[in-house]
């Protein structure tokens, strides 16, 4: 046996020079476009948004550069080492979390970051990534569809980055972490019948769940099932970012001309609540284009799933693009009344945070696994 | 392809599961963007008009208007802290051709300070154009003449009047007033941000900090009109900011004043208490500082070198000031002997100038060298001789002394009405224990009960306590929590309500005529043939009862003399004077002290005459009202 954990194949078309060029850097091209353009929408969604701060944007275009840099360096990793180092990125980041519920800077009125002196990040950022690099390295060798003991560790895996991160307290960010363990383990082709009799656990476990939730936690959720018993409070950002997307219409009210954003109705506009800006200068059009090219980068990680050689590869692949699906999903439901108000970020439009990094280094990861194929030669 | 037999079985069923799954990933993708789309056109194409009619009525912004805070006066009425206009800079970015160039040449003009302009430019490039930035707080008047001059050249940039804290006296009472400052990070935390929107400045300490929530007032609104942009177009309608209470407090301007320029140029506190109510009359520590600066805000090297001043204006002596009390805690032992029933008054004893414990080398020393001869209850206070109280101490036992002296409020907090008071020391057998962490350490020694019977060694005390205390002794054992706060009035409706005394536990001694013994004792300090503080007793026209009193700051060897030519005038003796007149009907109590001033005789004791007459010469006469702002 010559390729122990692989397929070869032969590429389709050949390579033009920027497309060779490309794959020497390790990037892959279509997938590099659709991310700068929906950091470059953003951006001018951002100014508007921010009121016309310019410095805001520039401060945002450094930090989309440093993701770049992320994005890049990362892709230069193949694979297999990522393999390597993915248990150890899985332990080392539940150390950190332990760290920051220990010593952890209160930011917001909870414990997320962790303060090293020189840079302030929140381990938590770190997870996104580990949780599906550990739970694709633990199937990786694995028979698939994985055992119903692989799939009780793989909970396991799962269940404890979640509940540190849920006591920080952070639930948005718990859940996302969740999802992207739980969407290996679909992935790897855990049985229906398996799914559904989690499913029921899980609807089981909701009432537990609501136990432990912070009072502006179950607020939230309350407030998502009836945002008008709270106008002024929780209920205030649902209402008033309805109010911006609705009245954007089709085809908006224009570049900086959206009152609610303007006048500043709408709160947390540059931040979580972006996607309301956007439907409300640029209507439903303007959505339909963002919302576009997500779709695009997410069928293109897919297909890097598809194309990838190993199960690790493939596994991680899948997963990074279906969270990316996710985050995407969950603020503009969010932001259009659909789910509740769970601080998630809009993926690369959205102000600040640490996460544009974590998700540019995911995209880093799609790369390097697309391009670390191994080619029969022509 | 060359894959092996069972790897190749596997492997093909796992790719086929895995990209069935990937496909039905997909389909959920697709679907679940359908659900967004679907939400969306309900929102944007079905019930725009609706949501475009709410966003209209969105045209109208809130906005907050701060309140005035509230004024505060002393007793008779005199303002102590006000608001006044105070003219600041402004600028409109959009009518600015260049706003940073235009900064800097304001900057060259000496208008827009230095360490300001980073924060300056921030701000031009983070608030909206229309809005007016503030680019110097509380121009001078020589600046505004400046400017105005300039003004041509400066289209867009103006000056206007706002509401500013204002110290009409300056430093006066600066230790009990406080000041306002800036809101920091800090006080964010601990406020109402609704509440304050739209104030920039809070009350940092002093009777500024502790009465804030009535000196704040409640935050208004109005409904402004405003443009797609924002830009203001006319107020609608709105609810009218609450100006703050005013505060009356029990201190007396004048005595205040009095008090703070015999104390000028010197270090220490000055406290005077009317002992029927516990109000405080006064309350100096010197030197001060002018809180207007802060108001401002302070430049780093001003308040560099307010902080790092040897002499230490931020301090606040009267309230913080840990000093041992020396002989003025005399007369409380004196009555504790007799109250334990451990001596008698008029019983004698010989004054050797020095005491010796049994089995014990080492002399006690008397301040006076050749000793007072022979002596009694009463002359002892007068005279203050440390050796009849080292004798008493040695039989009250440290236990009864603490217990005695904690009844007069010592080694604990008076609960005044602002915040920052230290406790003091009233040393006991247990506090040793648990002070010391070596155990050869933890033992009370005899002649630490020697050394408090004089207010030294552990001892410590404020001069606020010791004011207090004194009071205590003026009512005969009421004591009443001292407060800065005598009334608080509506400035709407003009309603005053008063802040009623707060009696405390009184100090259990019952039979009269141990204080009459005490208090003569006391009268004759002052009064007395040999008292220690005569000098202040003359030309007089009213009785005052008092104890002089001089601490030591460091320790002097068995055989050395003290003199205070030859020590560093930092080790120099702390100079105390308590007292409380007129003796019969008492008005006043007070406590002084000044820093490395010699004896309590000299030093303290004239400077309590004065802060007395001035109380008795009443308000406004031979005194100054208000000195208007330091140069």
């Amino acid at each position: 046996m010559i390729f122990a954990d692989g397929e070869t194949f032969r590429e389709t078309r050949p390579l033009g020079v920027v497309g060779r060029g490309l794959r020497r850097a390790h990037l892959d091209g279509p997938l590099l476009l659709a991310l700068v353009l929906t950091a470059g929408l953003g951006m001018i969604v951002l100014y508007s948004a921010s009121g016309q701060d310019s410095g805001i944007v520039l401060k945002q275009s450094i930090r989309f550069g440093v993701s770049l840099l992320a994005l890049f360096l990362v892709a230069q990793v193949p694979p297999h080492y990522l393999r390597l180092f993915a248990p150890w990125a899985y332990l080392g980041a539940l150390l950190l979390l332990v760290g920051v519920l220990v010593t952890g800077d209160i930011g917001k009125g909870a414990q997320r970051w962790l303060d090293l002196g020189l840079i302030r990040f929140q381990p938590s950022e770190i997870m996104k990534l580990a949780l599906p690099l550990a739970a694709a390295w633990y199937l990786h060798h694995r028979p698939l569809p994985p055992t119903l003991r692989s799939v009780l560790v793989l909970a396991m895996f799962v269940m404890v980055p979640t509940v540190l991160i849920g006591m920080q307290p952070d639930l948005g960010t718990a859940l996302l972490i969740a999802a992207s363990g739980i969407i290996v383990v679909l992935l790897a082709g855990m049985s229906a019948r398996l799914i559904a009799v989690t499913s029921v656990i899980g609807i089981g476990a909701a009432p537990v769940l609501w136990m432990f939730m912070k009072d502006y936690q179950r607020q939230r959720v309350l407030t998502f099932l009836n945002p008008e018993t709270d106008p002024l409070g929780a209920g205030y950002h649902i209402i008033q970012s309805n109010i911006a997307i609705g009245s954007g219409g089709v085809f908006g009210k224009g570049w900086n001309n959206g009152t609610q954003a303007q006048l500043e109705f709408l709160p947390e506009r540059s931040t979580d609540f972006i996607f309301a800006v956007l439907g409300e200068e640029f209507g439903l059009l303007g959505i339909l284009v963002l919302l576009g090219i997500y779709l695009f980068i997410i069928g293109r990680g897919l297909l890097i799933a598809a194309q990838a050689q190993n199960t690790f590869s493939r596994l991680l692949a899948g997963a990074i693009s279906l969270t990316f699906f996710v985050y995407v999903f969950v603020n503009a439901g969010m932001v259009i009344g659909l789910l509740p108000v769970v601080g998630v970020p809009l993926p690369l439009v959205s102000y600040g945070g640490t996460s544009m990094v974590t998700l540019m280094a995911g995209f880093g990861i799609l790369m390097s696994i697309q391009t670390n194929r191994k080619l029969l030669s022509t | 392809m060359r894959l092996g037999g069972l790897q190749l079985k596997d492997h093909w069923r796992e790719q086929q599961v895995f990209t069935n799954r990937l496909l039905a990933a997909g389909v959920v993708i697709v679907l679940l963007l359908m659900l967004l789309v679907l939400r969306l056109s309900f929102l944007q194409i079905v019930h725009h008009d609706h949501y475009r009619e709410l966003s209209k009525g969105n045209r109208i912004r809130i906005e907050a208007v701060p309140p005035t805070r509230g004024l505060i006066f002393d007793r008779n009425g005199i303002l102590l802290a006000e608001n006044l206009p105070a003219y600041q800079l402004e600028m409109v970015p959009e009518q600015v051709e260049d706003p940073d160039a235009t900064i800097e040449s304001l900057h060259e003009l000496g208008l827009v300070r230095a360490e300001d302009l980073p924060l300056v430019l921030e701000q031009v490039r983070k608030r909206r154009r229309f809005d007016s930035i503030p680019l110097r707080y509380r121009l001078a008047e020589t600046e505004v003449a400046r400017f105005a001059v300039q003004r041509p050249h400066f289209p867009g940039v103006d000056i206007r009047a706002r509401l500013a804290r204002h110290y009409p006296s300056g430093p006066l009472a600066v230790h009990a007033v406080g000041y306002v400052g800036a809101i920091s990070q800090e006080d964010l935390r601990r406020i109402d941000d609704k509440a304050y929107s739209g104030t920039t400045h809070i009350g940092k300490i002093g009777i500024e900090l502790a009465l804030e929530d009535r000196l704040h007032g409640n935050v208004g609104h109005q409904q402004v009109l405003v443009n797609a942009q924002g830009r203001s177009l006319q107020t609608v309608t709105g609810v009218a900011p609450q100006p703050g209470q005013d505060v009356y407090l029990t201190l007396d301007a004048g005595l205040q004043d009095a008090a703070e320029r015999v104390l000028a140029g010197s270090r220490g506190a000055a406290v005077a208490i009317d002992p029927h109510t516990g109000g405080v009359l006064a309350l100096v520590s010197a030197p001060a500082y002018d809180p207007n600066d802060f108001g401002v805000g302070l430049t780093h090297s001003q308040f560099g070198a307010l902080a790092g001043d040897k002499d230490k204006p931020l301090f606040n002596r009267a309230l913080r000031g840990n000093y041992p009390p020396g002989s003025t805690i005399k007369p409380i032992l004196a009555l504790a002997a007799l109250h334990y029933n451990t001596r008698i008054a008029q019983e004698e004893l010989l004054c050797p100038g020095y005491f010796m414990l049994p089995g014990d080398d080492h002399r006690y020393r008397d301040w006076k060298k050749e000793g007072h001869g022979p002596i009694n209850l009463s002359s002892s206070v007068e005279q203050s001789c440390d050796v009849y109280f080292y004798e008493l101490a040695l039989e009250l036992g440290i236990d009864r002394m603490h217990e005695f002296m904690s009844w007069f409020g010592l080694g604990q907090p008076t609960g005044v009405d602002i915040s920052g008071e230290k406790s003091g020391l009233m040393p006991s057998r247990e506090w040793k224990r648990s002070a010391f962490s070596e155990r050869s350490e933890q033992v009370w020694f005899p002649g630490e009960t020697l050394i408090t019977g004089i207010g030294q060694g552990f001892m410590l005390a404020t001069p606020l306590q010791l004011a207090h205390a004194t009071a205590a002794l003026a009512t005969r054992g009421k004591r009443f929590r001292p407060r800065l706060v005598q009334a608080i009035r509506d400035p709407l409706t003009g309603s005053i309500v008063h802040n009623p005394p707060v009696p405390l536990e009184p100090v259990p001694v019952s039979n009269p005529a141990y204080w009459d013994a005490v208090i003569a004792s006391m009268t004759d300090v002052v009064h007395g043939e040999r008292g220690t503080a005569t000098a202040i007793g003359r030309g007089i026209d009213y009785r005052i009862a008092g104890k002089t009193g001089t601490a030591q700051v460091f320790s002097i060897g068995q055989e050395d003399e003290y003199d205070a030519e030859e020590v560093d005038e930092r080790l120099r003796h702390h100079a105390l004077f308590v007292a409380f007149a007129p003796v019969d009907r008492p008005e006043i109590a007070l406590a002084i002290l000044i820093e490395n001033a010699g004896s309590g005789a000299s030093a303290a004791a004239p400077a309590a005459r004065t802060m007395l007459d001035a109380w008795f010469a009443g308000p406004g006469e031979g005194v100054v009202t208000a000195r208007g702002t330091m140069p």
